[in-house]
């Protein structure tokens, strides 16, 4: 991202572009890397109502997988997640990298 | 056509919010604010008005709401004095630095404590860095004519900064003067319609207000705010132009009285300049070149126009009244010593601070201060060197 000269920005701090967010890649950010089993899921989405990044990627109604390039690892998908389906596993980034 | 009105300064305002018909105007009460919104309430009720009034619990929130209602495309005002502008003060700097064209009528009172319900500057001069524009008026005339400027000059798209208009507590607010006012027509014409350029309203095109903003763009928005500040000096001046050939009342940043031949010049802002007036006048018919310099705009501060109207004097008081402590002398005289600096002047200036609390200054008082200039010119006057004006001994 190119920093631009303060001729060049709206006024006051506006920012114009409705969801420009979904440019700003905060997948780098993680500690932790939710590791979800497709297996376990029951695709009751609490998941995706709960997930601050809006990173749990969903295809007709059901949990897909999870978007990286955004989930910073908050892990609240896994605390969300019913303790009788415990469908994610929180592992150490530098772990979860090496696999 | 001009009505000839008799109204204190707070319904000189009341008047002028009533024709601009504000779209919101936010409101938590205050003395000596409170009669003008007391006014403006009756309006509301008799129906007079369209605008939506929002009782909040507190002036933090009268800003806060006015912030809201800005963002939404809305022309806003709310009013306030002293300590509530002190409560204010975390969301007057966010309406600057969003840059939302609030308008706020200001009425100077001494900031607690001692509790004081009088006037002083040191509400208004407290917050002359929040980046709002600040206009001074020396009667209920002027208090109308500023509020009826000011939502040009707020709205203008190369300012877009909120205004103050600031007029003395109970000197200006409560003292019934006469006054011309326009007619409706001629003052919402004058106005006209508001379009916002952002609108939290606007669903079909988003914007975000007020988002984070850190090391990368902060400086680059405080740097936007310089600009809008800047291009304030030249729309203040011709809308007061544009506003004289409506009204036949030119405004302009600053007004400059007896000041082209005169070799003792008093530096004043709001109500005292009128008694000022009343001196210089009295001075004139025994042959005294005395002129006084009214300051209309502390923010942005008239630096060339400041110059050129003292360039000749040979001695200048600068009349504070409000105390800025620790610093060598008041914030006007501290402002006028900086626009000189670097000019070549060889001036005398004297600092004076008068009038904290309410405490009352007469034409006598004005008259000593005209003959201590004459005493004092040609020499040098430490920065740091503050007279009193009317404190016992």
């Amino acid at each position: 991202m190119s920093e631009k000269s303060w001729k060049e920005i709206p006024i006051g701090g506006i920012i114009e572009e409705a969801g420009n967010a979904d440019t700003y890649e905060t997948g780098s950010w993680r500690t932790y890397r939710p590791i979800w089993d497709a297996e376990k899921c029951i695709h009751c989405l609490a998941c995706w109502i709960a997930c601050p990044d809006s990173a749990i990627l969903l295809e007709d109604g059901k949990m897909v997988g999870i978007d990286y390039t955004h989930c910073k690892g908050c892990g609240i998908c896994a605390v969300e997640c019913p303790d009788k389906v415990s469908a994610f596993e929180m592992v150490l980034e530098t772990e979860a990298a090496e696999n | 056509m001009a009505r000839r009105l008799t109204l204190t300064g707070n319904d000189a305002a009341a008047e002028a919010m009533r024709q601009i018909d504000p779209d919101v105007v936010t409101c938590f009460p205050i003395t000596p604010q409170t009669e003008l919104m007391h006014k403006f309430a009756e309006f509301v009720a008799d129906g007079e008005v369209k605008a939506e009034m929002v009782l909040v619990e507190s002036e933090h929130s009268a800003m806060s709401a006015a912030v809201g209602a800005a963002s939404a495309g809305a022309r806003v005002m709310t009013a306030t004095a002293a300590n509530g502008l002190a409560l204010m003060w975390e969301i007057v700097y966010i309406a600057a630095s969003n840059r939302l064209p609030i308008v706020m009528p200001v009425v100077n009172r001494a900031l607690s404590g001692p509790i004081n319900i009088h006037c002083d500057h040191s509400d208004t001069m407290g917050c002359r860095d929040t980046g709002w524009i600040q206009l001074y008026s020396e009667n209920a005339q002027e208090v109308y004519d500023n509020i009826l400027q000011a939502v040009l000059i707020a709205e203008n798209p190369h300012v877009l900064l909120p205004v103050m208009v600031t007029f003395d507590g109970f000197i200006i607010s409560h003292t019934v003067e006469v006054m011309d006012a326009l007619e409706d027509k001629e003052a919402s014409d004058w106005v006209g319609e508001y379009e916002a350029k952002y609108s939290l309203m606007n669903t079909e095109d988003p914007v975000t207000f007020g988002p984070l903003d850190l090391q990368d763009y902060y400086f680059e928005h405080k740097r936007q705010q310089i600009d809008g500040m800047d291009n304030a000096a030249a729309v203040i001046t011709s809308v007061g132009e544009a506003y004289g050939k409506l009204s036949g009342r030119t405004y302009g940043m600053i007004e400059a009285y007896m000041t082209d031949d005169a070799d003792y010049i008093v530096v004043a802002l709001g109500s005292t300049c009128g008694t000022a007036k009343v001196v210089v006048d009295e001075m004139r018919t025994e042959g005294k070149r005395v002129g006084l310099l009214k300051i209309r705009s502390f923010r942005p501060f008239p630096h060339a126009e400041i110059i050129a109207a003292l360039a000749s004097a040979k001695a200048v008081a600068v009349l504070d009244r409000s105390v800025s402590f620790g610093a060598p002398g008041g914030p006007v005289h501290k402002e006028i010593l900086a626009a000189l600096s670097g000019t070549g002047h060889t001036t005398s200036i004297v600092n004076y601070l008068y009038g904290l609390g309410g405490r009352d200054i007469s034409l006598n008082h004005i008259r000593s201060v005209f003959e201590e200039l004459e005493t004092v010119a040609g020499k040098t006057i430490p920065a740091d060197e503050v007279r009193f004006i009317g404190l016992r001994g």
